[in-house]
């Protein structure tokens, strides 16, 4: 046990400096780490517990996914009979299917080929599944039943998830903090970390908001404020209300859209010229240029409303045709609400809304204060654990010291290199490890000291105590490791930080005691021969 | 120089002995404890029952909690509870689950960060809605359940199958006994919690893993030797191993428990019961004396009674 060949404590020595020195990026400003070749860059993160920051998670409103999947089939059923005069009543969309009825019976057999050809195999030409975006089938009586698929319904989901995860990175982007990051998280929920960030409000609005825009004619021939009141709403209208908080006044919107926020092609936040309040300027695209100078042009006169997910925002009164292809929007903004109105129409409309449903912010005062409570843990931790250790073995114990001490270091290596993020449970984490490192130095020791009191001389001793000793600190660790690992699978954030340290903790300290703290003792041996075992 | 010296050599405890006391004393303690889970219950953080907690300082160096705790009221918030702890300025408010779903929660942040301005640094806030809640705690069930599955397959594999069931016993104990813990101190039982949970298990298991080693090395070693004294030899030979490393580990705890801050502090304080009060008392006087009833050994001490009886002789006590 105590023999080392030359060629094996040289590798000994050489794995545990490798692993220590990838420790180093960590000891320099990020600046100078960054001028450095991209392999030596790796380097531990902070966590947001750490940094300071905002750990939001948000979930799809997928039922609003659901329900416009299946009124858009509802819309394709209506065009494709009306397309093919074919007479129909009770169109019907409910849960996942569309009702219809064919009126004349003999139209029956063509209305179903022809709904049929709305539902399209899934998954494009590559993954073919040979499932269907829709079930057709006729329910007799004329009635004919169609169904949105499970499939396409999952996939329609993971679509919007994807492209909310495309328009968040956007407008987060444009916040301007550094390495935000955006997952994807289960089916249908995104999670959004944002390091240092004093308020979370800002973001958290710019995540909660939809960002749908419309721009919709104003009906003048009924009252607003009479449907308000009765609660009827004429058929093509929907009743809507201008300004937030206290002063809201309803107004009745056409429901038909004559250009919607798709159309824009940019949006720049900025001053109106004769009054210098904040304002929000925009250019079309083409297409939506072209409708909008057409229904301005037809319609001068008339008031139109802007409206963004179902508020209105200001109802200008078109003076006249507006065939530029841009505009603006004035609605009492600030110049913050202005900009980020900008942001949100760049960014484009979430395909759902989304709900936070979970948060977490630690603001950056909080989290410089568990960085030096953490140090102090963590130096007061070691520092009583190294003169215990130096009491209670004398020389072996100093040996342990080092152990310990390179078994940290090696920690930090291991986590820079797999560019781990450190959160304050992560310290605890490693706190814990020195015990458990200590442990392992223990359990040699005292089978030592025990093989001394058989009778056996101090080099057969120490020889003995190392090989007893080292099986039962693998059985002992491995038990801590599977927790760890637990830990790490169930666990999310903080909690997994602290399965982190603690696994990789579990490792550096078999490594040490099973070779270390072997070899700083053999060479001792080696160089002293000693008589006696001074513990 | 003279060394530190805890345990001192060559203790002779009947721990085995002692079985009589502590598996009555830990049989009452769990049970206990289980009734306390059940009619004092555990003090769910919002973790496990959703809900916001916001961590404030006050910028004027002191918190003026009547006041604020008027402010809030105002706020019609349902249950509140305000908090002091470490310096005067520093305040806990823990907001009870807003209903009307994650919006609801979202919308409470937003009037308390209203109604209390600028007057406080808003230093941690957290907001965990109904249904994130709910699925924390499963996750959180499952994984101790999980944990304890592998590493009961790990000792099954490891020694035979009477040792991974005493050491799924004392775990049991353990959890239970540290959960009995949770609910009469009130500690905040959440995620930290459950990691405090899952780091006793495995560092029990460590203390339990390091005696039945011992055991087994017994065992094979000294094939005539009643199990009782086996078991006590064990346990005394690796007394002072196991008082030596709890004493680092708690020196490690204490550490954390004084400089680890409130985000961690109900981690550590359940560490510090259930890794060095419960945890060594398991696997000493619960593991081990266990076995005795598991049958380990059995084959052998029938042949041994065997041997005895056709001899016709007293066996001969060893040691007292």
């Amino acid at each position: 046990m105590l023999y080392f060949s030359r060629w094996k404590a040289a590798g000994v020595l050489a794995v545990a400096l490798l692993v220590m020195l990838c420790a180093v990026p960590n000891f320099f400003p990020d600046k100078v780490v960054e001028s450095w070749p991209k392999w030596a860059q790796r380097h531990l993160v902070l966590g947001l517990d750490l940094q300071g920051g905002s750990h939001i998670l948000l979930e799809v409103d997928s039922n609003a996914v659901r329900r416009e999947k299946v009124e858009n089939l509802r819309d394709d059923v209506r065009r494709v009979l009306r397309d093919a005069r074919i007479g129909y009543v009770g169109l019907t969309a409910r849960g996942d299917t569309v009702e219809v009825r064919i009126r004349e019976g003999a139209d029956a057999t063509q209305a179903l080929t022809k709904l049929r050809e709305l539902s399209q195999p899934l998954g494009g030409l590559l993954g073919n599944t040979g499932q269907r975006s829709v079930d057709v089938s006729d329910q007799g009586n004329g009635v004919i039943r169609l169904t949105v698929t499970q499939a396409a319904m999952t996939e329609r989901i993971r679509q919007s998830v994807e492209q909310s995860i495309q328009i968040i990175e956007r407008r987060v982007n444009e916040l301007g903090t550094v390495e935000p990051s955006i997952q994807r998280q289960g089916v249908d929920r995104i999670l959004v970390q944002v390091p240092g960030l004093q308020d979370p409000s800002r973001l958290k609005a710019l995540l909660g908001t939809t960002a749908k825009l419309t721009f919709r004619l104003v009906d003048m021939n009924n009252s607003a404020a009479e449907a308000a009141q009765s609660g009827r709403v004429p058929p093509d209208d929907e009743l809507l209300y201008e300004g937030r908080g206290g002063q809201r006044t309803p107004i009745l919107v056409e429901k038909r859209i004559m250009v919607s926020g798709e159309d824009l092609t940019d949006a720049q936040p900025g001053f109106d010229s004769r009054t210098s309040e904040p304002i929000v300027s925009f250019r079309f695209n083409t297409t939506g240029g072209r409708r909008f100078a057409q229904v301005t042009q037809e319609n001068v006169g008339r008031p139109f409303a802007i409206v963004l997910d179902n508020e209105v925002i200001s109802a200008p009164v078109i003076r006249e045709p507006i065939l530029g292809g841009s505009g603006q929007i004035s609605g009492n903004f600030t110049v913050q609400s202005a900009n980020d109105l900008a942001i949100l129409l760049r960014a484009g409309a979430l395909p759902a809304p989304l709900t936070i449903i979970e948060e977490r912010t630690v603001g950056p005062g909080l989290g410089q204060d568990s960085i030096e409570r953490g140090k102090l843990a963590a130096y007061l931790g070691g520092g009583l654990v190294i003169v215990f250790m130096f009491a209670t073995y004398g020389l072996f114990g100093l040996f342990a010291n080092i152990a310990v001490m390179v078994n940290v270091a090696m920690i930090f290596g291991v986590l820079s290199l797999l560019n781990a993020t450190l959160t304050l449970p992560g310290i605890a984490g490693i706190v814990l490890t020195v015990g458990i490192a200590v442990d392992s130095n223990v359990l040699i020791y005292e089978r030592i000291r025990e093989e001394v009191r058989a009778g056996r001389s101090a080099i057969m001793a120490i020889d003995a105590g190392f090989s007893r000793a080292l099986a039962t600190i693998l059985d002992s660790n491995v038990t801590t490791f599977i927790a760890a690992a637990v830990l790490f699978f169930i666990g999310t954030g903080a909690v997994r930080g602290f399965a982190v340290t603690l696994g990789i903790g579990i490792l550096t300290t078999l490594f040490t005691a099973f070779t270390l703290t072997r070899l700083i003792v053999a060479v001792w041996v080696r160089a002293r021969r000693p008589q006696t075992v001074p513990m | 120089m003279r060394l530190l010296r805890i345990v001192p050599d060559d203790t002779n405890f009947d721990f085995i002995r002692f079985r009589r006391i502590s598996f009555p004393i830990s049989g009452v303690l769990s049970i206990v404890a289980i009734l306390l889970y059940f009619f004092h219950g555990l003090n769910f953080g919002i973790d496990f029952r959703g809900g916001t907690l916001m961590e404030v300082q006050a910028k004027s160096g002191t918190a003026e909690l009547a006041q604020m705790r008027q402010t809030l009221a105002g706020l019609e918030l349902g249950e509140f509870q305000l908090q002091q702890f470490g310096s005067p300025a520093d305040v806990l408010i823990r907001i009870a689950q807003q209903p009307g779903g994650d919006e609801a929660q979202q919308a409470a942040v937003r009037k308390v960060r209203e109604s209390l301005g600028d007057s406080v640094d808003y230093r941690r806030v957290e907001v965990v809605g109904p249904r994130v809640s709910g699925e924390l705690l499963a996750m959180g069930t499952i994984g101790i359940f999980f944990a304890i599955l592998g590493i009961l397959i790990y000792l099954w594999f490891r020694f035979e199958w009477q040792f991974a069931l005493g050491a799924m016993i004392a775990n049991m104990h353990d959890i239970v006994l540290t959960i009995g813990f949770m609910s009469i101190t009130q500690v905040d039982f959440d995620l930290t919690s459950i990691a405090a949970l899952l780091t006793i298990l495995g560092y029990s298991l460590n203390d339990t893993v390091v005696i039945y080693d011992r055991i087994r090395e017994m065992l094979r070693r000294y094939k005539k030797m009643p199990m009782e004294e086996l078991l006590n030899h064990s346990i005394n030979s690796t007394l002072s191993r196991s008082v030596i490393t709890h004493v680092t580990v708690s020196l490690a705890l204490f550490a954390l428990l004084i400089y680890g801050g409130q985000a961690i502090h109900s981690f550590t304080a359940v560490m510090m019961f259930g890794v060095v009060l419960v945890g060594t008392y398991t696997s000493i006087f619960i593991a081990s004396p266990i076995l005795l009833y598991l049958g380990v050994g059995q084959t052998r001490r029938e042949a041994e009674a065997e041997a005895a009886s056709s001899r016709a002789t007293p066996p001969a006590k060893a040691k007292a």
